[in-house]
């Protein structure tokens, strides 16, 4: 049978996104893979914003999900200039070792 | 061109030549820096051969040509601009011509004696009068001469170039001595030839007993110098100048403090800078250096030690005759060393054996004549002794190294004799010195010796006994002299047949000098010839016209000074001719006719004979005095002093320094930095439970920011 799919379904869809994309933030050593997880971040409130946006029937939220993946494509781009920088003087793209700003 | 304007340039020449020799000479010398000095004459391989075989063939055998010409040159030059200059000096009026190039030293102001103020200066300045034209004519003249002279003698030895430059250096300092307008600049020329002489003296420096002639030379100079400079400060204290022109001008015009007359600062003055005279001029008791400095090479003993240098004291006393003439106790000191001083050291040279120091010491005796007629008051007459001195000194020490050279550096009579024929011009030109010295009439020392004794014996400030004490040395002259000719040139030749066999004249370059000097040994004279002689006209006597009134109390009332007892003056005359004539006739007598009575003679002298040879023990005696007295024991005394009481107070001080500074090192270390390090501390320990938070690990740190939202989320949700 057929369910209409409700706001709550967009919501949980958004939550998961967000606790994989935090994990994936904290859990794994790869920066490349850590940018990859704030993607998932930026997309799980894209997904809550079109949800609401479609809700409440106003176009208010999709606009600001266009910006907001405006402001993450930014994001990776510097993200990954900042990383080959790194890894042209440290040679490693592991962030567990990139921990020079310790006591 | 204007020659008096340019007085200033004549030195000027010499010192260029001296530059240009010490800078660059020894790249101009073929031999090029090579120090091989050899003893006059020796002209061994070694001495002959440039050592360094990338320099002889490079550059020509004979290269010396353009030294050669150089430096000889720049005295001719100076020559030139001198006979210029006085020459135009004649047709002044006054006589007496300054230039003053700029001042060159000024001093702060202050108060003299008599309460006047002053400031101490002194020019850069020149004076061409009567006086230090004779000496220029004389230092370029016979400098010249022996400058040529010294092309040959020196032709074979290493250090040609520094022998030059040293030459060409005494030139430019006994030309500013003789051409100062100030005592101060004038004591610049009088350390200059001190200094030249200690280098020329000391030039074969490889030679221990050279190098300690020319220290001796130097350190017994420094006492005379020293007396010199008290002397022109203590002047300057009186007359607030130190220029001839002023001193000479408030001395004739009384312009000094009364108290200073009589025995007073002026006779100090005047004893200080004669002080200074025996020195540079050898005289008793300074005169020790002056025999010893014969380790010099012969010109330099004929330039220095007999023709110019050693004059530079009777120069000075000539040139403060004004001071000497107002301290009647210091001219009787003067005559009285001057003519204790010439007996002396004629005692002395009666026995000497070496050329050389009999040479030497005869040069001390003239001189002791010199100061003589300074004392007596006759200064023109001191000046021209000097320059006929000049003549015939310098001709008997070239001849003497001409005999050196002939000898292969042979110096000891008794190793001498029959030369007379091998080397003739030599003989010949030594016989006219001789004759001239000796005072035979119509040569040159005849007229200046004669006209000493007459002014010992006539002038108010002389006395018969200083008279007998001149005949006595002019006897005595005449025996040694005479002896130096019979044992050098007379007799059987006492040299080994290899030496012998190797005697030859002199070339050119050395005997031409000989034969000029030898004329002018008999034509010097007759510039100044005895009023007594009335048959001969009055231009005859051009030095006494020309110098006396410049070196005397002005005013016309010279002439009169001297009452003239013609029949007085006509015996002294024959008896000094005479007492020459028996110490010739002695002297061969003793040498030629009856060899064999020296040797009995100097059996009979006994204790005599042996004082004389060990020149009356005076070298024994300052040693013990002054060498091993004052300057050993005195030092270790010094040395005592030093260590205990002077290192005791440097000692002391340090020790208490490093005492303050342990003191300063606890207090540095445990409070000031113990208070930097409490602070250090203490921020340290007070961040210590802050800083393990910082892991440097990025994702610890995002953890925590998501545990805090979560925290916050939660409480939020919650309440």
């Amino acid at each position: 049978m057929l369910y209409p799919i409700t706001p709550t379904h967009y919501l949980v869809l958004g939550a998961a996104l967000l606790a994989i994309g935090t994990i994936g933030v904290l859990a794994r050593r790869n920066i490349v893979i850590i940018l990859m997880a704030i993607e998932l971040i930026l997309n799980a409130v894209n997904i809550n914003l079109i949800a609401f946006s479609h809700h409440l029937g106003q176009v208010h939220g999709q606009v600001f999900a266009i910006f907001v993946i405006t402001v993450a494509v930014a994001e990776a781009a510097v993200g990954l200039g900042i990383l080959i920088a790194l890894f042209r003087n440290r040679e490693t793209v592991q962030a567990d070792e990139i921990n020079l700003l310790k006591w | 061109m204007n020659f008096l304007e340019l007085v200033w340039l004549i030195p000027l020449f010499p010192l260029a030549g001296a530059v240009l020799m010490l800078l660059l000479g020894r790249w101009l010398d073929p031999q090029g820096p090579s120090e091989v000095a050899v003893a006059p004459g020796v002209t061994t391989q070694a001495a002959t051969q440039p050592p360094d075989g990338r320099h002889g063939t490079r550059h020509a055998r004979g290269s010396r040509v353009s030294i050669s010409l150089l430096c000889p040159g720049t005295v001719l030059i100076s020559l030139i601009f001198s006979i210029g200059a006085v020459a135009q000096l004649a047709s002044l009026p006054e006589r007496s011509y300054q230039v003053i190039k700029f001042t060159w030293v000024a001093g702060l102001p202050f108060f003299t004696q008599s309460g006047a103020q002053a400031r101490f200066a002194a020019d850069w300045g020149f004076l061409l009068d009567p006086l230090s034209s004779v000496m220029v004519l004389v230092v370029t003249g016979v400098g010249f001469l022996i400058h040529v002279y010294s092309i040959g003698y020196m032709g074979h030895e290493g250090g040609y170039y520094r022998f030059f430059g040293y030459m060409n250096l005494f030139v430019f300092f006994m030309l500013m001595l003789v051409l100062a307008n100030n005592y101060l600049l004038m004591f610049v020329g009088w350390e200059g030839v001190g200094l030249c002489s200690y280098l020329l003296i000391g030039f074969y420096f490889h030679r221990k007993s050279a190098a300690d002639a020319g220290k001796k030379a130097f350190v017994v100079n420094r006492i005379g110098d020293a007396g010199f400079i008290m002397g022109m400060l203590l002047m300057f204290s009186v007359f607030g100048s130190v220029r001839f022109a002023d001193v000479n001008a408030a001395l004739a015009g009384g312009r000094f403090p009364a108290e200073t007359a009589g025995l007073g600062v002026l006779t100090a003055i005047a004893l200080l800078l004669f002080l200074g005279a025996t020195g540079k001029s050898a005289q008793f008791p300074l005169y020790t250096w002056l025999p010893d400095a014969m380790e010099g090479p012969t010109p330099v003993s004929a330039l220095i030690h007999a023709a110019t240098m050693v004059t530079a004291g009777v120069y000075m006393v000539a040139r403060s005759h004004l001071l000497f003439r107002l301290t009647p106790e210091a001219s009787a000191i003067v005559a009285a060393i001057g003519a204790f001083t010439a007996i002396l050291s004629a005692s002395i040279a009666l026995v000497q054996n070496d050329i050389k120091r009999v040479l030497a010491y005869s040069t001390v005796s003239q001189l002791g004549y010199m100061f003589m007629a300074c004392g007596v008051g006759a200064y023109w007459v001191a000046i021209f002794h000097l320059y006929t001195h000049a003549f015939f000194k310098a001709l008997l020490f070239l001849g003497s190294g001409s005999v050196i050279h002939a000898l292969g550096g042979e110096q000891d009579m008794r190793r001498m004799g029959g030369l007379k024929d091998k080397i003739p011009i030599t003989y010949w030109t030594m016989v006219i010195g001789a004759l001239a010295i000796s005072g035979i009439p119509g040569l040159a020392g005849f007229f200046s010796k004669d006209e000493i004794l007459w002014q010992i014996y006539s002038s108010p400030q002389g006395s018969r006994f200083v008279y007998g004490v001149a005949l006595l040395t002019a006897g005595m002259t005449a025996f040694y002299m005479w002896r130096l000719i019979y044992m050098t040139f007379h007799g059987a030749p006492r040299a080994d047949r290899h030496t012998l066999a190797h005697v030859h004249e002199s070339p050119p370059v050395m005997t031409v000098p000989l034969v000029v000097l030898a004329a002018g040994s008999v034509l010097a004279g007759w510039i100044g010839v005895p009023r007594l002689w009335a048959f001969v006209p009055d231009s005859f006597r051009l030095f006494e016209h020309w110098l006396a009134p410049a070196v005397s109390l002005a005013g016309p009332a010279h002439a009169a000074e001297h009452p003239h007892d013609a029949a007085t003056e006509w015996l002294l005359m024959a008896i000094s001719v005479g007492i020459a004539l028996a110490g010739i006739a002695v002297a061969r007598h003793f040498y030629v006719t009856r060899p064999e009575r020296a040797a009995a003679l100097r059996q009979a002298a006994g204790p005599l004979y042996t004082t004389l040879v060990n020149k009356w023990y005076v070298d024994e005696i300052y040693d013990f005095l002054f060498v091993n007295g004052l300057g050993k024991s005195g030092g270790s005394a010094l040395a005592r002093f030093d260590n205990r009481i002077v290192d005791g107070g440097v000692n002391g001080a340090g020790w208490i320094t490093r005492l303050a500074s342990v003191l300063s090192i606890w207090w540095d270390t445990w409070i000031v930095d113990g208070a930097v390090r409490l602070t250090s501390f203490l921020v340290k320990a007070a961040s210590f439970p802050v800083r393990i938070l910082h892991t440097g690990s990025v994702q610890a740190y995002a953890l925590v920011i998501v545990l805090g939202a979560a925290v916050v989320f939660a409480w939020y949700l919650m309440r």
